[in-house]
């Protein structure tokens, strides 16, 4: 049952060769600690067993130590540290493969408490990540205003975004699947709800995706739709939020909503998407993530049925 | 060396010290420069901040025990977790060592005092003080919130308006000088105020490595101490060291605050290492085992804990070549502290064994060290790094290291040294309650966080998704901190019973060779009226074996 378990966790269930290459390396050094650790308990629980005190027993006799023995247990861990070096260049190579003067395919921009993610062609979604299985994108890291970082543990390494120093690293998932990632670096009171998806699609889906996300979205379907849609540009919402194709061209402050309709998660994670809990996302984005930036706009019910019906229709 | 006279300083001052203890009450204590009374200052000190942090830790633990959990406010839990790791580091671990230090380098080198004991109270009052004025912050609107290493620009003005991490710097600040302070009193006492025979080679081990440990801190506090007032600059005078919207770097942070912490991690653990080489020779009767290589092995992890401090950022994006170079030195250092380990295993074989509690917190030291060591040794694997650094993995390993390793080291040096400083033994009995308590309790509750950490939980995170597992590992380990809790407030009674009803200890109860056993239980004022020869590293043993004293066996 312990090593079931060990086999659910993520970082035990590689999902890409990168991550592959750690797994190995992981392995490697958990057996070694695990060998050093009973070679430890052998040695304390026989000496308790052995050596305890029994009375009548005298002075122990003087033993000030052994030249050989520290010979011993000097040269023996060394050489396995050299093992394990070289493990550890190997699997180096292996997890965060040099990029050497690739073009990245897509930039992840961290911002409190959110993921901006921008592809070249002018696709710009937020909270989560589509890739095409079986295939490598080279990402590039930044961040907006403090430190975060990018780990999502089937896919491999973590890697800080740090303002004013952009990161590269290789990406890729060898299946599709939705694979989840959070922020690992302390950002501020919503670290914890800063979590995003990798969403590995076939190649064909990716396209598919790609190519659906750079159109615009379609017009509000219903009159209470194209009501939240006035209210977008009316109300603050277009301060901060960007929707292609309408007035709301300028905010940056906030994730893009072009296609929110179409995202799995609301709030970086915190909500699933779906009509009800974007109303209630709308209604009291401070119940769900206290300390957000996200004002309570105090909209009233006829409001949040519009923008709901508004924005759940952007797909 | 051995030329110096037993009381090289002032031979007046230790009667005024006894006139003015003759008065008795708070004054005597506020005005005291007797390293005893300092470190019984210290000790106590330590030990209400320990109290403060460790319920800082439970509120923690209540907030996580379930998912979506609402007991309190991110904006609450991110003061906790600064505040505990803040004061378990500067308030708790650093000065009780410190505090140990004091009582004990003096009398284990058979002096009368620090070589300045005006200097040594100075460095008691400033980590009050700089305590004081952190915690004065929870009055202002916010107390810091930015983790203990506080990294920038989240602690800088845009990102941290209020006060707190201003509070925090100036807090650490008058703490690091007081302790910057205190190594160099250590390393003078030890250089010069030994008594005489008392060569290097016959220094009892917690007296070698506290000084060791003692040149780690003079030249790894300046770091942060430098870093602090830089931040202070940037945050109160508009500077910009660490501000990157602003010309200002990042990482520079990072290296300032690692090149302090890391070998702030041996600074935590030096002496703890100094104290399970006195407690586990005494109890197996027998010496310790490679005194030279143990003693040497110190002076190459002090050498070596400053290359390795970017082992800390490896998730920085530094570059393979930077990686690997403090992958190198990283792994490095495991070796003279297996080398400890070995040692100290060899001095329990052929022993004959003692289960004291002191003793059982020695030996559970070296199995709960061991497994911290070695998932240290993972860290600076670098992919592995890569993976689990910034998770629960990450406190697991610490809390193996400062938890499993220093406090088991701080409560085998209680039960060890209590008789000596208060004339009165420790109870026994709730000794070995409170062992057995803290040993479930400590590793119910941070074994389990190297599963979450590999699970993909992050640290600092003030709740969490409710996914597979996550709910039960996070119960078992609340369940488990209270536990320990409850184990440590048993040790805290102990204390309390004990210092009026406990047995009467005598001089020496535990046959000890060292020569704070020499002297009265506790020492009077001056220690010593007479320091027995030294002519090996056992002087007590050969005062009371004159028939088969070490010097004439080998030393």
């Amino acid at each position: 049952m312990g090593l079931a378990m060990l086999v659910l966790l993520p970082t035990f269930d590689p999902a890409s060769p990168y991550a592959a290459a750690t797994h190995h390396l992981l392995l490697i050094s958990l057996w070694m600690a695990a060998g050093i650790f009973a070679l430890v308990c052998f040695l304390v629980f026989y000496a308790i067993i052995r050596f305890r005190y029994r009375p009548g027993q005298g002075t122990p006799k003087r033993i000030s130590g052994n030249r050989n023995l520290e010979i011993a247990w000097t040269v023996g861990p060394f050489l396995l540290l050299v093992y394990l070096f070289i493990a550890t260049l190997h699997s180096m190579a292996g997890t965060d493969p040099s990029a050497k003067n690739a073009a990245p395919a897509l930039t992840v921009i961290g911002h409190q408490w959110w993921w901006e993610v921008r592809y070249p062609d002018g696709v710009v979604t937020a909270n989560e990540v589509h890739i095409p299985a079986g295939q490598r994108l080279l990402i590039r890291l930044e961040a907006a205003d403090v430190i975060h970082d990018f780990w999502v543990p089937r896919l491999g390494r973590k890697m800080d975004m740090i303002p004013g120093k952009p990161n590269e690293m290789w990406i890729g998932a060898s299946q599709p699947g939705v694979y989840q990632g959070s922020c690992s670096e302390y950002c501020g009171r919503e670290h914890a709800w800063m979590r995003f998806k990798v969403v590995a699609q076939t190649p064909a889906d990716y396209t598919a995706w790609l190519s659906q996300q750079a159109q615009l979205p379609p017009a509000p379907s219903s009159a209470e739709a194209e009501q939240g849609a006035k209210d977008f540009q009316q109300l603050t919402c277009a301060n901060c939020h960007r929707i292609a194709g309408t007035a709301a061209s300028s905010g940056v402050a906030g994730p893009d909503l072009t296609h929110v309709g179409s995202r799995l998660t609301l709030g970086a994670g915190r909500l699933i998407n779906n009509p009800q809990n974007m109303r209630e996302w709308l209604r009291s984005p401070e119940t769900y993530k206290p300390g957000c930036y996200m004002p309570n706009l105090r909209l009233t019910p006829a409001q949040l049925d519009a923008l709901t019906a508004y924005l759940e229709g952007l797909k | 060396m051995s030329d110096i006279p037993l009381s090289p300083l002032n031979p007046e001052w230790p009667r005024a010290q006894a006139e003015s203890r003759a008065h008795g009450g708070l004054l005597s204590w506020v005005a005291s420069i007797d390293h005893k009374e300092i470190a019984i200052m210290y000790l106590i000190t330590t030990i209400f901040f320990f109290v403060v942090g460790g319920l800082e830790a439970l509120a923690m633990r209540v907030q996580l025990a379930i998912p979506n959990n609402h007991f309190v406010s991110p904006e609450v839990y991110d003061q906790l977790f600064t505040m505990h790791g803040t004061t378990m580091v500067f308030l708790v671990v650093m000065p009780v060592l410190i505090g140990l230090a004091t009582y004990f380098v003096p009398l284990m080198i058979g002096a009368r005092d620090m070589a300045f004991p005006r200097l040594n109270a100075l460095s008691y009052w400033l980590l009050l003080l700089g305590g004081a004025l952190l915690y004065y912050s929870f009055l202002t609107s916010r107390a810091p919130d930015m983790g203990w290493f506080s990294y920038a620009p989240l602690s800088e003005k845009p990102f941290a308006p209020l006060p707190g991490p201003s509070f925090w710097a100036l807090g650490l600040l008058l703490t690091g000088i007081g302790t910057v302070a205190s190594a160099i009193n250590i390393i003078v006492t030890t250089f010069s105020l030994r008594a005489p025979g008392m060569t290097m080679r016959r220094l009892p081990l917690f007296v070698w490595m506290s000084m060791v440990n003692s040149f780690v801190i003079l030249f790894a506090l300046p770091a942060l101490n430098a870093a602090l007032v830089m931040l202070l600059v940037d945050r109160k005078l508009s500077g910009n060291f660490f501000t990157p919207a602003s010309g200002g770097s990042a990482i520079l942070w990072q290296h300032f605050f690692w090149a302090f912490g890391h070998p702030e991690v041996y600074i935590m653990v030096l002496p703890a290492f100094g104290i399970i080489s006195e407690v586990i020779p005494v109890f197996s009767r027998k010496e310790i085992f490679g005194y030279p290589f143990v003693a040497a092995s110190t002076v190459a992890i002090g050498l070596l804990s400053f290359a390795v401090w970017a082992h800390h950022m490896f998730a920085v994006g530094m570059g393979h070549a930077m990686d690997v170079f403090f992958a190198v030195g990283s792994m490095l250092i495991a070796i003279p502290t297996g080398v400890k380990i070995f040692n100290w295993c060899a001095t329990l074989w052929y022993g004959s064994i003692q289960f004291t509690t002191s003793m059982m917190y020695a030996l559970a030291f070296l199995l709960e060290f061991t497994i911290g060591g070695l998932t240290g040794v993972m860290f600076t694997l670098v992919p592995v790094d890569w993976q689990v650094t910034d998770t629960y993995f990450v406190v697991a390993h610490m809390h193996y290291v400062l938890f499993g390793g220093t406090a088991f080291a701080l409560f085998a040096a209680g039960y060890y040294w209590f008789p000596k400083i208060t004339g009165r033994m420790l109870s026994e009995r709730l000794g070995r309650w409170q062992f057995w308590t803290v040993l479930i309790g400590f590793n119910m509750t941070f074994f389990v966080q190297h599963i979450l950490g590999f699970d993909g939980m992050n640290r600092r995170v003030f709740t969490y998704p409710d996914l597979p597992h996550w709910g039960l590992y996070n119960m078992i380990s609340t369940i488990g901190a209270f536990i320990l809790g409850f184990g440590a407030l048993l040790f805290i009674i102990n204390i309390e019973y004990s210092r009026r009803h406990g047995a009467i200890a005598g001089d020496n109860p535990w046959n000890a060779w060292t020569l704070e056993w020499a002297t009265t239980s506790p020492p009077p004022p001056q220690n010593f009226d007479a320091v027995p020869p030294v002519r090996s590293r056992r002087p007590v043993w050969d005062l009371m074996h004159p028939e088969d004293p070490d010097w004439k066996d080998s030393h």
